[in-house]
Parts: C-alpha cells; sequence; structure tokens
C-alpha cells in the first residue's frame, strides 16, 4: 500500500526521523493560516501518490501567507500530470504547507527489499534529488548499500558508514547516524516494503531532515497496523479497482479493450500476454482466485462489463480441484444476471471439461467457446476487431 | 526417482481438522500420500479423517515418525507454524497459506537455516511427485510420472503447462510450485540444483513471472552447470510497472524484475524461452529427444 507525503511524515515523526515543521491543509484558507503561524518562507506541496510533483507544478515556495494562499487556491482540485501519474493525472484534494529550509547539501537515503538476499538493504547517495535509479546506472560509486539484518537491526558501525560516506564530520555526522537509525527502526516496525527520503538534507545550520518522505507497505501485514490501513485514500485508486476490492477481486485497470476474467494470478497474467501477442490489448487484469466460485465470477462480470472500453470478454478457466462444469454453472449464472452487452469467449479446461461444454452450449447465451489459450485469444481478438 | 518427496514420505497436516486443511489432506490421502498424522492445537487425541490428531507437530513426530509437514494454516499464524514444523525436524515443509508478512518471513528463514529444512511456499501449491506423492491443492488426474521437472511460481498457470506436456505423452518427475510471494522457501535456483541432480529428470520447464531477479540468478546457473533442456515461459510482458500482479512478488520495482530482461536472461543462457504460454508443451516435445 501506498502513502501520501504527510503520512509518511507523520510516521517518521513518531519515529525520531526529523521532518520540517509543517501542517496538513484541505483549503486555501487553512494554507494560509499554517504560513502565517510558521512564518518566513513556506514550501506549498500537493499530496498524491506520485514523484515528480515538482516538475508538474505541485510544489511551490511561498513567500508570504497570502502567497500560500494563492499557490493552494491554484493547486486544490488541479489535475496534476507527473511522469508517474500517466496523462490522465491525479486530483489534488490535500496540500502539506511545510516550512522552507536554508539548504547546504542534499542526500539521497532509502530502503527497500533486497528479495535475493532475503535482507532489507538501505542505500544512501551523496546525489540528492536525483533518482536512485539513475544514480546506480550512472554514478555506482557514489551510491552505499548497506544490508540490515532484520533481526538485529541497524548497528552502530554501519551508521557511522552512512555518515562517512556523504562526508559528514562533528555534529551533523552524529545527527545523521542518529536519523538513520531512527529511519531503520521505523521501516521495521511498520512492516514498511519501501522508505525513501530524497532530499534528504543537511541545513545551514547543521541539521539533518528529511525534506521528502516516501513509504509502501506490505499489504500482507496491514491487519497488525490500523493506524497506517486508515490512511488508505480511495481518491488515489481507479474508481473500478476500489469496487473490485469491495469483493476481493485481484482487479487492475489497464489501457486495451479484451476484458480478461482468469483464475490464478499467473495465468491471468499470461493471459494477458497472448491477447497481446496475438494483436490486441487487455484492458486489465482480473484474478478471480483458484476456486473460481459462483459469486466471484458473477462479481468479477459486473466489473468487466461496466468498464466501458471492454469491447469482449476472454474468461480462461483452469478447473483443476473445482471441476469445469461447476464453473460453467457460474459461468452462465452470471452472464444471465448481468446481461451480456459484449462478446463472450469462454475457454475452459481441466477436470470435467466436456460436462463444463455442454452446460455452456446449452444456455442459449451467445458465448463462444474456445479450445485452448491461442484459440481463445485468436477469437477474442478477431470479436474486437484486432487482427 | 524424484526431488524431495516420494512413497516413503510421512506427512503431518498442520490445520488438519479446518475445511481447506480436512478437504485438500483427503484428496492427498486418495492419491496415496501417506498422511499419518493431524495437528490443531485444542484437539489432540482426536481423530479426524481416520488419521490421529495432535496438540503438536512434536507430538505428531514422536508417535508417528512423520518427516514432512503440509500447512494450512491461516497467514497470521502460519510463520509460526512453519518454524515449529522446522523446529520438530521436519524436513521438508509445505505452506499452502497465503498473505504471511515478508518480517516474519525473516524469521522463518533464520529458522530453516538453522534446522536446514527445506520450505517450499507459502502462497503456493505445492509439491508432487506423480504417481508417488502429492504434498498440495494441485488436480492430481493432469499429471503423469516421467522424465520431465516442472518449477514454477504460479498455481493455475503451472496445472496449464503440466495439462500440455502430459497431452503431449511426457510425463513428470517432480513439480514443484514455489509460490508468488516475494521470499519464499524454495527458489528457483535450489530446485534447479535438485533437477540436475536428480538422474530421473531429463528436462526442466521453468514457469517465472515479473518481479525480483530469481530467473536471472536461475539462467546464470543454467548457463553454468545445466545440461539438460529448459523450456522456460515468462509472464507479465503487458504488466504496468509499479503494480502488483496478484502475487505479492509480481511486481516490476525501480524499472526491475520486467519479463523482458528475464526472458534475455534465459535465452542468453541456452533457455528455450517461449513467446505464448500455448507452446510450452509443444517446445518440450521439440527439444526433448
Amino acid at each position: 500500500m501506498k502513502v501520501h507525503e504527510y503520512q509518511a511524515k507523520e510516521l517518521f515523526t513518531s519515529y525520531g526521523v526529523v521532518v520540517p515543521r509543517g501542517k496538513v491543509a484541505k483549503s486555501a484558507d487553512e494554507a494560509r493560516s499554517i504560513a502565517q503561524e510558521l512564518g518566513g518562507l513556506t514550501v506549498v506541496k500537493a499530496q498524491i501518490h506520485a514523484g515528480g510533483r515538482g516538475k508538474g507544478g505541485g510544489v511551490k515556495l511561498a513567500k508570504t501567507p497570502d502567497e500560500a494562499y494563492a499557490f493552494a487556491k491554484a493547486m486544490l482540485g488541479m489535475t496534476l500530470v507527473t511522469h508517474q501519474t500517466g496523462p490522465e493525472g491525479r486530483v489534488v484534494h490535500t496540500l502539506l504547507v511545510e516550512e522552507g529550509l536554508p539548504i547546504e547539501k542534499e542526500f539521497y537515503i532509502g530502503m527497500v527489499l533486497d528479495r535475493s538476499k532475503r535482507m532489507p538493504v538501505l542505500m544512501v547517495s551523496p546525489f540528492g534529488g536525483m533518482e536512485i535509479e539513475e544514480v546506480a546506472s550512472k554514478h555506482p560509486e557514489a551510491l552505499l548499500k548497506i544490508h540490515i539484518d532484520p533481526l538485529m537491526g541497524l548497528q552502530p558501525f554501519q551508521a557511522r558508514r552512512v555518515s562517512r560516506f556523504l562526508s559528514l564530520t562533528g555534529d551533523p555526522a552524529k545527527k545523521a547516524q542518529k536519523f538513520t537509525a531512527a529511519l531503520v527502526k521505523c521501516y521495521m516496525e511498520t512492516d514498511a516494503s519501501l522508505a525513501e527520503i530524497n532530499p534528504l538534507i543537511l541545513t545551514k545550520d547543521g541539521r539533518i531532515i528529511a525534506l521528502d518522505g516516501k513509504m509502501n507497505f506490505d499489504d500482507n501485514a496491514l491487519d497488525r497496523h490500523p493506524n497506517i490501513k486508515a490512511y488508505r485514500d480511495l481518491n488515489e485508486e481507479a474508481p473500478l479497482e476500489v469496487e473490485a476490492s469491495k469483493y476481493n477481486l485481484n482487479y487492475i485497470k489497464l489501457d486495451g479493450t479484451v476484458g480478461c476474467m482468469v483464475n490464478g494470478a499467473g495465468l491471468a497474467m499470461a493471459t494477458m500476454d497472448i491477447i497481446k501477442l496475438h494483436g490486441a490489448e487487455p484492458a486489465n487484469f482480473l484474478d478471480v482466485g483458484g476456486g473460481a466460485n459462483l459469486e466471484a465470477v458473477t462479481n468479477a462480470f459486473k466489473i468487466l462489463l461496466s468498464d466501458k472500453s471492454v469491447k469482449a470478454v476472454l474468461v480462461n478457466i483452469f478447473g483443476g480441484i473445482v471441476r469445469c462444469d461447476i464453473i460453467a454453472q457460474g459461468v452462465v449464472g452470471a452472464a444471465k444476471q448481468v446481461s451480456l452487452t459484449v462478446p463472450v469467449v469462454v475457454r475452459l479446461e481441466g477436470t470435467n471439461v466436456e460436462a463444463g461444454r455442454k452446460i455452456l452450449a446449452d444456455s442459449g447465451l451467445p458465448i463462444i467457446q474456445a479450445h485452448g489459450m491461442t484459440d481463445a485469444a485468436q477469437k477474442v481478438v478477431a470479436a474486437v476487431g484486432g487482427r | 526417482m524424484s526431488i524431495w518427496i516420494d512413497k516413503k514420505t510421512k506427512v503431518v497436516v498442520q490445520g488438519f481438522t479446518g475445511k481447506e486443511g480436512t478437504f485438500h489432506a483427503k484428496l492427498c490421502m486418495e492419491y496415496g500420500t501417506k498422511v499419518v498424522a493431524g495437528v490443531t492445537p485444542g484437539k489432540g487425541g482426536t481423530t479426524h479423517e481416520g488419521v490421529p490428531v495432535f496438540e503438536s507437530v512434536y507430538d505428531a513426530a514422536k508417535a508417528t515418525g512423520c518427516n514432512a509437514s503440509l500447512i494450512f494454516v491461516p497467514p497470521a499464524f502460519a510463520a509460526d507454524a512453519v518454524m515449529e514444523a522446522a523446529d520438530a525436524g521436519m524436513g521438508v515443509i509445505v505452506c499452502i497459506s497465503e498473505g504471511i508478512p515478508v518480517n516474519d518471513m525473516f524469521k522463518v528463514h533464520a529458522v530453516l537455516r538453522r534446522t536446514g529444512a527445506r520450505m517450499i511456499g507459502p502462497n503456493c501449491p505445492g509439491i508432487i511427485t506423480p504417481g508417488e506423492c502429492k504434498m498440495g491443492i494441485m488436480p492430481a488426474q493432469i499429471f503423469k510420472p516421467g522424465p520431465v521437472g516442472v518449477i514454477s511460481r504460479s498455481g493455475t498457470l503451472t496445472y496449464e503447462a503440466v495439462d500440455q506436456l502430459t497431452h503431449e505423452g511426457l510425463g513428470q518427475s517432480t513439480c514443484i510450485g514455489i509460490g508468488g510471494d516475494p521470499m519464499p522457501g524454495t527458489n528457483f535456483l535450489d530446485c534447479l540444483e535438485a533437477f540436475h541432480k536428480d538422474k530421473k529428470t531429463e528436462a526442466i520447464v521453468m514457469i517465472g513471472e515479473i518481479g525480483g531477479s530469481a530467473e536471472e540468478e536461475a539462467a546464470e546457473y543454467i548457463r553454468k552447470y545445466v545440461k539438460k533442456p529448459v523450456v522456460s515461459f515468462i509472464a507479465g510482458r503487458t504488466a504496468p510497472p509499479g503494480r502488483r500482479m496478484g502475487h505479492a512478488g509480481a511486481i516490476i520495482a525501480g524499472g526491475k524484475g520486467t519479463a523482458k530482461e528475464k526472458m534475455e536472461a534465459l535465452t542468453a543462457a541456452g533457455v528455450h524461452v517461449v513467446e505464448s504460454p500455448a507452446d510450452i508443451g509443444k517446445k518440450m516435445k521439440d527439444v526433448y529427444k
């Protein structure tokens, strides 16, 4: 799960990771009064779940409270397009207003899971503000990676490596070590999958502060963090994905015209791939679960058919433990409930497949049956007018 | 012959008396798997489906000599169940449960390292040596004994591939679903090493997907050591970056873990990579002689 910058900073603060003074504003008036309270220069930051906000006009430096008001008024309700939002962009509903700080130096610090080493890895670079993937490819010598034993946490010698790598000495070095220890603790204890601060700054008066903040969390661990679970922002999710999540369906909206309903995540991805291979584009990823029961199939049909860009549907089910005749009854029952408006190609394979196919054929529904994945892909691509 | 499980494997089922555990344990027994014990805390001393139920894996091991565990425990308790099984000396542990947090898996891996237990999963269909032993939820009837070892991060896509192999007349030595999580107990490398050494495995099917670098590491191993033909399919060429595709581990992060990179690495290692998931069986038929 992703959260907003201001939410990540709330968590940072509770672990002693230092962030600029600031508050959340939902209106331009609030932004002005926060700026007044903070005094001096302030920064108005649009809160959306995507990076690159500065370039898109979502981060502005205000000299006066009135300027903060004007920026806030322009940002709230605007659709912010960045390289991470896609062309449709995201509507700004919330702002973070923070004190402006005198920057001496900018750094990068981040933490993420290294799957092959089965350990979290802390990444540090003196190149603040640059994307870490770019640093890794263009300046690998400027990227320090420290693997953290998850059962021991950060050790003092590791924290000292961080401050030395950033060429910090004296009091700022001590502050950076303390900051790093707090960040690692925050990452581990909140079941984070990503914590990234870019830039991390050294101020002119020698303080170490997280100017930005980004965190992602392990979905499987959210139940033990009700405070983080409550950070979910439905405005940041596609409406159909929100709807699908109510039925516990794994659904991801894509740009194509072929709606897919598949049992199992791997087979669902493979189905998308084979549609593309035969000349059309998938409209979605949708895993109805290995079992593919009537309720899941009915809900899945409703979601697929409410997507106006879907011109045909491909149902690809490999019946294993669940028999194909049961699945066929589910597909027929669901299709009758939702009144089909587009061609539906169904490919069933597995246990009792003959009985399943007969149920589909006898249903009186305009279902196009397919044998094998290639046949299914060709038929559905033909149905949407592909090659 | 086969890897890790065979007709001598004596299985304890953790979470035996629950709905899923009961259903699938019965199917495993019908297949011929020797399920000798069940464990459900609070139900020790009873009998379920004709099998004795124990309070703990320790009790089950002492009474029955079980040496492998099949786990159907809710995700909040699954990591603990795996650690208990490993600590009680189970050599093979198959965890079907989906939804174990990564932080819990760190502890699991520490116990696995200490005990030397082999864990398969979590979030997986399990492992089957056709004709001998099934520890998992896969539909048994599509499998047939034979020379092809199968390794996969997926469930139903594995069934798809196995079904194709069986239709081509190619049986399987052992099929392992390693699961869709980011830090599985057993990875491609472990399976490849075992298949490489197993005399009865003459060819290998490897089904990968986006996310992580397990396929690239497998490619490196294949290039160096594996002389048996390997056919591979990687799912997720059309998956958008930054989105989790159902499986907790299926995500392209920071531009890394794409299907394209994986397919290129495998092709460079001499693996027969198929573009279409419908061609896995056919390709194996072509390259296996």
